[in-house]
């Protein structure tokens, strides 16, 4: 089936899609959008979060089809004009990256957050970011960096 | 997106940073941008899916296979078996025991048993469900206790036993006054990488093929795949594509053969990527435990004896199980003096999953013995917890139980200091639902919540040991790009997210004085660089990096000290230029090396160890030994069993920090795996078969469940090691554990003798 749907802010037509294909598989090998990751499929990692119509969702649960005429926004629609997000680069200076595959959902999650929360305490950033398994960080520097993001978004 | 991504060269060096500094990872915004290319990532034109077929029973003789229906599916392109393998049908890290595809029996339940390639996954995972393999299913071994008794069925001939280590030191028969003793019960751990088993071979015009793919140990994975596709290693070149997480769980072979056996037999690229329930069956676990063990001490505590026990299940192939066998033995009864010892640790094979390497390395399941029965001593004798392991513990210059002196710093006894005396987590506050045991569950309202305390302490061997060449190699080239000297690295270790890139490139800075260092993609092409395990690479292949650094440094110098006419031990190398013994530019380096590379490739290795003595394993079995200690504080609902981890604060010698932050990254995380363990980790296996394979069933800590942790970083340097650098990520992962594990016991006022700790044995229930 063919799907049309906006990604990262530009409108896209996409071809041969199999109706079992979730959201996440249409993005990752049918768009050339691999930045949400496919580490458990089945909801329980949040590696694969994405915005739907501004609602953060696992897109490996939704089925491509849902995407139809709506807007979808990835990890790598963060960054405006090649320039990183601050909680992309909080993330970043904060050591809050090792092996980094959790951290396109992490990203989406937090960026949620902190677009709900401005100023989130730790138990609102734990709540936030519970459903987002990271296996390398052990966390603590994961919440230093949506601490800084939170600082960086208010100094903006 | 192409093949070249999945290695794509990193060449940032904002900010740059030397040995000591925390300069930020060179893949970092590739990271956060989502750009990072990780082995499941890859894409190439013309590509196709391969997929496998697992056996469903834990053992079972195969009567025959039909691929004929699965090859009438559309779209699949290719069904093969064991007879396709085109060399030996066998791989293994230690031992070539495991058919690459199984042709007469299965010994576990998710072996490989057919492959199938298709242009759609799912049409590739349909097909092989049309693949009709007759099995006769045969008595299976799932209990590794019974696994040694004449009449266990063989899961390989001659018999069940991987390894058994002997040890035996002083008196075996001592007697004290004070004897404590108990059974102690681990359960399976996995790995848990976030980032699944991927890879993609492409075919090459040479009759090769070039595989990408996720991996802790490029040339030992080379090695296994020349065997088996029968081909020599000119042609079977790997590289390293981007690898999400690995924590011993890459270090066996996974999608490497039957992707490549898929693309040579095609003619097309493959991918091949589990899902996560795949993921579970196809690598190792860590080794489920049953250990007993008895210390004897004097009345004051001082330890005389110590007896230990240990059966570890290997599951059905040999993996690294004697490699953790000698770990469990030789490190099994931890940092303390003990002058009179007997240990017997036994791996079996089963019909249970393959158990092999993750992070600690046997000494996780030990530690949960030897400190729960360390807490017992104290007990008995009237000391406290770390009062005991204070007394106990070693101390520099010390013989451990195999009569290995330790030869630089020991802090036992300073470790356990530091983290008693961290500030303490105020008292429970239950206000907040969040705060409370079980957390969002709101199950509780705090009444039945009593707050626990517990210590351990660990050390841990880095490097691999009992006599095996472990090195690594490098090779770095030193030349003028664009008006700028440029240092390039390139060697073969893996960077599984650990950080290794960024201290390659912090060494060659040091070193060359220059500011920036492009890191080689990782392949085959260079000399092995050893295993992303043992917590040994920074020691290891920094090693080399450095002393590939040294080669080409005194060429260097050597060139400029001719046309300056000065000697060249009065030059060094800072900020691209030559300078003299007080820092004065004598020349650019551009200079002197015009329009050449200086290059080196260097082999480095650590000081060898030995084989321990087959009866008696005492031999200096070990390189190097690195030493953490654990407080956990724990809020436990007794009458819910519902425990919370409130702090877990930590210190740890790492001899030398080459990158702060990361070395503070490393104790976080590895402390995280730790407390997994203790409270929710474990692969339930019954009669041989997985019951929890996926993340739904599998728990491991999220950010709710793990607390604020202290860590205090130790640089006690170990003069044999380059720049005194002291293994980091294991221990962590060892101390972490048993500290939770007797927080809980000390809240809840019972034995607890199996981890994890299920809310079933706090209310007894």
């Amino acid at each position: 089936m063919r799907i049309t749907t906006t990604v990262n802010g530009a409108v896209h037509e996409v071809d041969d899609v199999w109706p079992g294909e979730s959201l996440l598989y249409m993005l990752r090998e049918r768009m050339g959008l691999p930045g949400s990751k496919n580490a458990c499929e089945q909801g329980e990692c949040g590696s694969c979060t994405v915005y739907l119509d501004g609602e953060p969702v696992c897109s490996c649960l939704v089925a491509a089809g849902q995407a139809i005429g709506r807007e979808v926004t990835t990890v790598e629609g963060l960054a405006t004009e090649g320039q990183l997000h601050p909680v992309q680069e909080a993330f970043l200076e904060c050591g809050a990256v090792q092996c980094g595959f959790c951290t396109p959902g992490l990203l989406v999650a937090a960026h949620d957050l902190l677009a709900r929360v401005p100023d989130p305490s730790d138990l609102e950033i734990r709540e936030a970011l519970a459903g987002n398994l990271c296996r390398c960080t052990g966390y603590e520097k994961i919440l230093d960096a949506v601490r800084s993001a939170a600082r960086r978004q208010a100094e903006a | 997106m192409s093949t070249e991504a999945g290695t794509r060269t990193t060449t940032t060096t904002q900010p740059s940073g030397r040995v000591g500094d925390s300069p930020l990872r060179p893949d970092g915004t590739l990271k956060v941008t989502g750009e990072f290319a990780y082995a499941s990532d890859l894409w190439h034109d013309d590509m196709v899916w391969g997929v496998t077929l697992r056996s469903p029973h834990p053992h079972a003789r195969i009567r025959g296979i039909d691929i004929a229906e699965a090859l009438t599916v559309p779209g699949v392109i290719a069904v093969l078996t064991a007879d396709d393998v085109p060399g030996e049908n066998a791989v293994g890290l230690e031992h070539a025991d495991q058919p690459v595809l199984a042709s007469e029996f299965v010994r576990y339940e998710g072996e490989p048993v057919a492959l199938v390639a298709a242009d759609h996954p799912e049409t590739a995972r349909r097909a092989a469900q049309r693949i009709h393999v007759e099995y006769e299913v045969l008595p299976a071994v799932t209990d590794p206790r019974r696994a040694m008794d004449d009449d266990a069925p063989a899961v390989h001939q001659p018999g069940n036993l991987v390894r058994h280590l002997t040890l035996r030191r002083g008196d075996p028969d001592a007697t004290a006054p004070v004897v404590v003793s108990l059974d102690f019960e681990v359960g399976m751990q996995d790995q848990a990488f976030l980032g699944p088993e991927s890879g993609l071979a492409v075919p090459a015009e040479d009759g090769g093929v070039d595989l990408y793919v996720a991996t802790q140990w490029l040339h030992v994975d080379q090695r296994q795949m020349c065997l088996a596709l029968g081909m020599p290693k000119e042609l079977v070149r790997l590289h390293l594509a981007g690898v999400g997480g690995a924590f011993g769980g890459r270090e066996d072979l996974s999608v490497h053969v039957h992707a490549s056996m898929l693309a040579l037999r095609t003619g097309r690229p493959v991918k091949m990527s589990y899902g996560r329930e795949e993921s579970f069956f196809g690598h190792v676990h860590r080794h489920p435990a049953w250990m007993t063990y008895e210390f004897g001490a004097e009345r004051d505590g001082t330890l005389v004896y110590a007896r230990a026990r240990t059966v570890l299940d290997g599951g059905a192939y040999a993996s690294s199980t004697a490699a953790v066998v000698g770990n469990a033995g030789t490190l099994g009864l931890g940092p303390y003096r003990i002058p009179n010892v007997a240990v017997d640790a036994y791996g079996v094979f089963t019909n249970n999953p393959p158990c092999g390497a993750m992070r600690g390395f046997g000494c996780v399941q030990a530690a949960y013995a030897h400190e729960a029965l360390m807490d017992e001593l104290a007990e008995a004798v009237g000391l406290d917890p770390v009062a005991i392991r204070q007394l106990n513990g070693m101390r520099e210059g010390d013989t451990n139980i195999t009569g290995q002196v330790i030869d630089s710093a020991a802090p036992v006894a300073e470790l356990l200091q530091i983290v008693r005396d961290m500030p303490m987590p105020p008292p429970a506050d239950t206000s907040d639902i969040r705060s409370r045991p079980g957390a969002v569950g709101n199950t509780t309202h705090g009444e039945g919540v009593v707050r626990g305390v517990g210590y351990a302490v660990t050390y841990k061997n880095v490097g691999f040991s009992e006599g095996f060449d472990d090195y690594s190699t490098a090779r770095v080239r030193l030349e003028m790009t664009g008006g700028e000297a440029v240092a390039t690295v390139h060697t073969a270790a893996a960077e599984v997210g650990q950080g290794l890139i960024t201290v390659e490139q912090q060494i060659c800075r040091t070193e060359l004085g220059v500011e920036r260092v492009v890191v080689h993609p990782k392949n085959t092409a260079v000399g092995s660089g050893g295993s992303t395990s043992a917590s040994r690479q920074t020691y290891v292949t920094g090693g080399a990096v450095k002393a590939a650094c040294e080669a080409v440094r005194a060429v260097v110098l050597e060139r400029a000290a001719l046309s300056l006419g000065r000697p060249a031990n009065e030059l060094r190398l800072d900020g691209g230029k030559i300078v003299g013994s007080s820092g004065e530019v004598l020349v650019g380096l551009g200079e002197v090396l015009g329009e050449d590379a200086v290059e080196e490739t260097v082999e480095y290795r650590h000081r060898p160890t030995h084989a321990i003595d087959p009866e008696t394993g005492q031999g200096d079995a070990h390189v190097q030994f690195a030493f953490s200690a654990h407080r956990a504080v724990v809020d436990v609902d007794v009458e819910l069993g519902l425990v919370k981890v409130v702090a877990l604060d930590t210190a740890q010698d790492v001899g030398k920090a080459i990158n702060p932050d990361a070395v503070v990254g490393q104790i976080q995380g590895g402390s995280a795996q730790g407390m997994g363990l203790a409270l929710m980790e474990e692969i339930v296996v019954t009669d041989g078969h997985v019951r929890n394979p996926s993340f739904t069933d599998y728990l491991i800590p999220t950010i709710l469940d793990m607390p604020p942790m202290q860590v205090k970083v130790l640089e006690y340097a170990d003069p044999h090691a380059p720049y005194g650098v002291r293994g980091v990520g294991e221990p962590p992962t060892i101390s972490s554990g048993p500290a939770v594990a007797a927080a809980v016991r000390a809240a809840a006022g019972k034995p607890l003798r199996r981890v994890p700790i299920r809310p079933e044995h706090i209310t007894g229930t």
